[in-house]
């Protein structure tokens, strides 16, 4: 076997790996598809437009897995928040899973990190992580 | 390459507050060191121009076509600006502008006209050499398109007396990102000169995480800062915060300049990032211009900033006439 497929191979279970462990807030570069979410984990949908995300505000707990259901009804916006390590784009016409299992008790801002027009710099959403 | 320069001092950056932008003055210490004849040689073979001493000012944020609030003055400061330097006793040689030259516009007619008026009040300063960078409102939607036709390319780098300037575009892509090509090409440009040349990066964001949360970020502002590291003469220019900032990345020194337009929050006490209420009575508070000096035997750039005045609209007459030309230039451009 070509070391290039092992390392591919090994890259897929540690990315499976961390999906299932969640041992922070998932790194939104392992988008999810639908038929992959657990119908038990609690599924929060959000959509964007400019300039405001629907709701504005979502309360997480502290350890429990979430799916994150993204949405644009406009363009492309961004979904960027480093302390909880959101970092993906939500393109019209397709939605977008983020996985999410936070670690953290707190407050926290999720903003859209691509430009979309004058009133892109107060688009932004709260997240609240409790016990 | 084996390098010749002075380590510790080959530039000094003073600067002061013009409160219109900043007001650059650049003195390479080479030339009063020993060894600084063949420093110089080297530099004029690589730059065309070997170091020496000279001014150049940074504007920022001048949102051309901005209509309040909070800022009801639209071009009035960078039109106060235009005068400050040109009424400068040393005049400087070189402007760069560092971003958002344009306020964003609904309709691509109203922004066209936002950019020819930006052109036409730049161009009323007098024998300078004028370089621009663009912010996310002159390029953010459309990829940088308008910004080229009308201002020129988004990234590019070239010498002015003996320094080596790079102009970086960390908004075009629409996120903030310098993206992988631009850093090789920036690298590219930088193989040919010797690890203490002296080195200015302008850009609109910061190249580092100053407030991440409130989009004051390049997400891959370390893999430049990882590029430039190897350069011990870096100082990096930047606008998008609307508010000086001094942050230092190993040898790296980075500098925010005030907005011609309206200030913002204190990101280190403020909750959230709200625009600063407009003062009627000090109009253009918050807000300059910067002049960057060089020192003949320092090893610093030093920074002015540069207060605007505000004399010709004193007392409530004045000031109601300042308002009432801001919002007409606003709305008919």
């Amino acid at each position: 076997m070509k070391p290039s497929t092992i390392n591919k191979i090994v890259n897929t279970i540690l990315l499976a790996g961390v999906c299932e462990i969640g041992l922070v807030a998932v790194p939104p570069m392992v988008n999810l598809t639908r038929a992959a979410v657990n119908p038990n984990t609690k599924v929060i949908e959000i959509s964007a437009k400019k300039f405001e995300f629907t709701p504005s505000e979502i309360t997480l707990k502290k350890g429990e897995r979430a799916i994150l259901r993204l949405t644009s009804a406009d363009r492309v916006h961004g979904f960027f928040s480093k302390e909880l390590k959101f970092d993906t784009d939500i393109p019209f016409g397709k939605t977008t899973d983020v996985a999410v299992t936070p670690d953290t008790v707190g407050e926290f801002t999720i903003i859209c990190d691509h430009y979309c027009g004058t009133g892109h710099g107060g688009m932004k959403m709260k997240v609240t992580v409790v016990e | 390459m084996e390098s010749k320069f002075d380590r510790r001092s080959f530039l000094r950056v003073t600067g002061t507050a013009l409160s219109i932008g900043a007001l650059y003055s650049v003195f390479p210490a080479l030339t009063r060191k020993a060894g600084a004849e063949g420093l110089s040689r080297t530099l004029a073979e690589l730059n065309g121009e070997a170091p020496a001493p000279f001014s150049f000012i940074q504007l920022s944020d001048t949102h051309v076509g901005f209509n309040g609030p909070p800022d009801p003055l639209g071009t009035k400061a960078f039109e106060s600006a235009v005068a400050t330097i040109n009424g400068l006793k040393n005049r400087p040689e070189l402007v760069i502008v560092t971003g958002d030259l344009t306020h964003d516009a609904d309709s691509t007619d109203e922004h066209a006209k936002r950019f020819k008026l930006f052109k036409a009040i730049s161009s009323k300063i007098g024998g300078a050499q004028i370089k621009v960078v663009p912010g996310e409102n002159d390029a953010g939607l459309d990829g940088g398109d308008m910004f080229r036709e009308f201002m020129g390319p988004t990234h590019y780098s070239f010498d002015h007396r003996g320094v080596h300037f790079i102009a970086l575009d960390n908004v075009s892509a629409g996120r903030p990102v310098v993206g992988a090509a631009q850093i090789a090409w920036m690298k590219s440009d930088l193989a040919r000169f010797p690890k203490t040349a002296p080195i200015i990066v302008f850009t609109h964001r910061p190249l580092f995480d100053l407030k991440p949360e409130w989009d004051w970020s390049t997400r891959d502002g370390d893999d430049v800062m990882n590029a430039l590291a190897p350069y011990e003469n870096v100082t990096v220019l930047y606008g998008h915060i609307h508010r000086e900032n001094f942050h230092q990345s190993g040898r790296t020194k980075m500098y925010a300049a005030r907005s011609l337009i309206f200030a913002f929050s204190d990101p280190a006490t403020a909750p959230e990032k709200k625009p600063l209420p407009f003062d009627k009575a000090h109009p253009f508070k918050n807000l300059g211009i910067r002049r960057v000096n060089g020192n003949a035997d320092g090893s610093d750039l030093q920074i002015e900033e540069v207060e605007l005045a505000t004399a010709e609209f004193s007392g409530t007459v004045g000031m109601d006439q300042l308002i009432k030309h801001g919002n007409a230039d606003a709305q008919d451009e």
